[in-house]
C-alpha cells in the first residue's frame, strides 16, 4: 500500500519537475520562466521527498524529508524574488502578451527621490 | 509564541511520563496538551492561541490547494502549443503591515505558480507582483490575492 502511494507521488513529482524543465525552455520571457522553474520545481521536489518518506517510513528519514521540504519552501521564493527583481532592474524586454506594468509607473514616480537618496549615499 | 512553546514542553513531559519517546507518542502529547490549553488557555493567554492554531492549519491547507491547482494550470499552459495567457506587473494595495506578515504574503505569492512578488513600495503600502494570468482583468488578480491569501494570513497573525 505504501509502495503504491509512494509510486503515485514519485510519478506526479517527476511530472512537475519535467514541466519545470520544459517551461524554462518554452516560456517567452524570463519572469514567466521563473514561474515554471521555481514553483513547479518546488512542488515536484516536495512530492518526490514525500514519496521517500512514505516508502521508508522511518522516523529519521521522515524527519529529514520533512525538514528538506520546509527549507525548500522557505528558500525557493526568496531566490525567485531576488532573480526576478534583478532581471526587472536589468531592463529585460517583456513578451508581447504583457498588458500592464504598474511597477514601471511606480519607479518613474519615485525616481526623483531615489536619485536623491543615491547621491547622498555616494557622498558618504 | 510563548504559549506555543508551552504546548511543546507539555507534549515532551507527556512522552517522559509515558516512557515511550516516539514521534507518534509525541503527537499524542501535542494533541492532549492542546486540549489542556483549550481549558486553561483563557486564564493564561490573551492572544487566542488555540483559535490561531486552527487558522494556521487552514492557511497551510489553503496554500497547498493553491500550490497544486496553479501548478496544474501552469503545467497545462507549458505543455499546450501556443500561448494564450496574458502577463503583466500588477500592484496590490496591502492591508498587512508588519514585517512577518508582508514576508509571509510575498513568499506565498512567489510560491504559487502564476504569481511572483517583485517589489514592495518604500512606504510598505503596495506589493508589486508579476502575474501570468490577467485575462480576467487586473482587479480579478488583486481581489483573489486580497480575499484569499491576505485574509487567511491576517486571521492567523491578528
Amino acid at each position: 500500500m505504501l509502495e503504491i502511494i509512494a509510486g503515485i507521488l514519485l510519478i506526479t513529482g517527476g511530472f512537475f519537475v519535467l514541466v519545470a524543465a520544459v517551461g524554462i525552455l518554452r516560456l517567452p520571457d524570463i519572469l514567466m520562466r521563473m514561474h515554471a522553474s521555481t514553483k513547479a520545481g518546488t512542488l515536484g521536489a516536495g512530492l518526490i521527498l514525500l514519496a521517500v518518506a512514505f516508502l521508508y517510513a522511518e522516523i529519521g528519514i521522515i524527519s529529514r524529508a520533512l525538514a528538506t521540504i520546509a527549507f525548500i519552501l522557505m528558500t525557493a521564493p526568496v531566490a525567485a524574488h531576488a532573480i526576478g527583481r534583478a532581471a526587472y532592474h536589468h531592463g529585460i524586454t517583456f513578451w508581447k502578451g504583457t498588458i500592464v506594468d504598474d511597477l514601471k509607473d511606480y519607479y518613474e514616480k519615485t525616481r526623483q527621490t531615489r536619485r536623491g537618496s543615491e547621491k547622498v549615499s555616494e557622498e558618504d | 509564541m510563548k504559549i506555543f512553546l508551552f504546548n511543546i514542553i507539555l507534549a515532551l513531559i507527556w512522552t517522559a511520563v509515558t516512557g515511550t519517546f516516539s514521534f507518534g507518542n509525541f503527537l499524542i502529547g501535542l494533541v492532549l496538551s492542546y486540549a489542556v490549553l483549550i481549558v486553561v488557555g483563557p486564564a493564561i493567554d490573551k492572544s487566542g492561541y488555540t483559535r490561531r492554531v486552527w487558522k494556521a492549519v487552514t492557511l497551510f491547507l489553503f496554500f497547498l490547494k493553491e500550490l497544486f491547482l496553479s501548478s496544474v494550470r501552469v503545467a497545462i499552459d507549458v505543455m499546450r502549443p501556443g500561448f494564450r495567457m496574458q502577463s503583466g506587473v500588477v500592484d496590490i494595495p496591502l492591508d498587512v503591515t508588519s514585517d512577518l506578515e508582508i514576508t509571509l504574503l510575498a513568499n506565498m505569492i512567489s510560491l504559487t505558480p502564476g504569481t511572483l512578488s517583485l517589489e514592495v513600495s518604500d512606504d510598505r503600502k503596495e506589493l508589486f507582483i508579476h502575474a501570468m494570468y490577467i485575462d480576467e482583468g487586473v482587479d480579478h488578480v488583486r481581489n483573489s490575492i486580497k480575499q484569499g491569501m491576505e485574509k487567511h494570513i491576517m486571521e492567523v497573525t491578528r
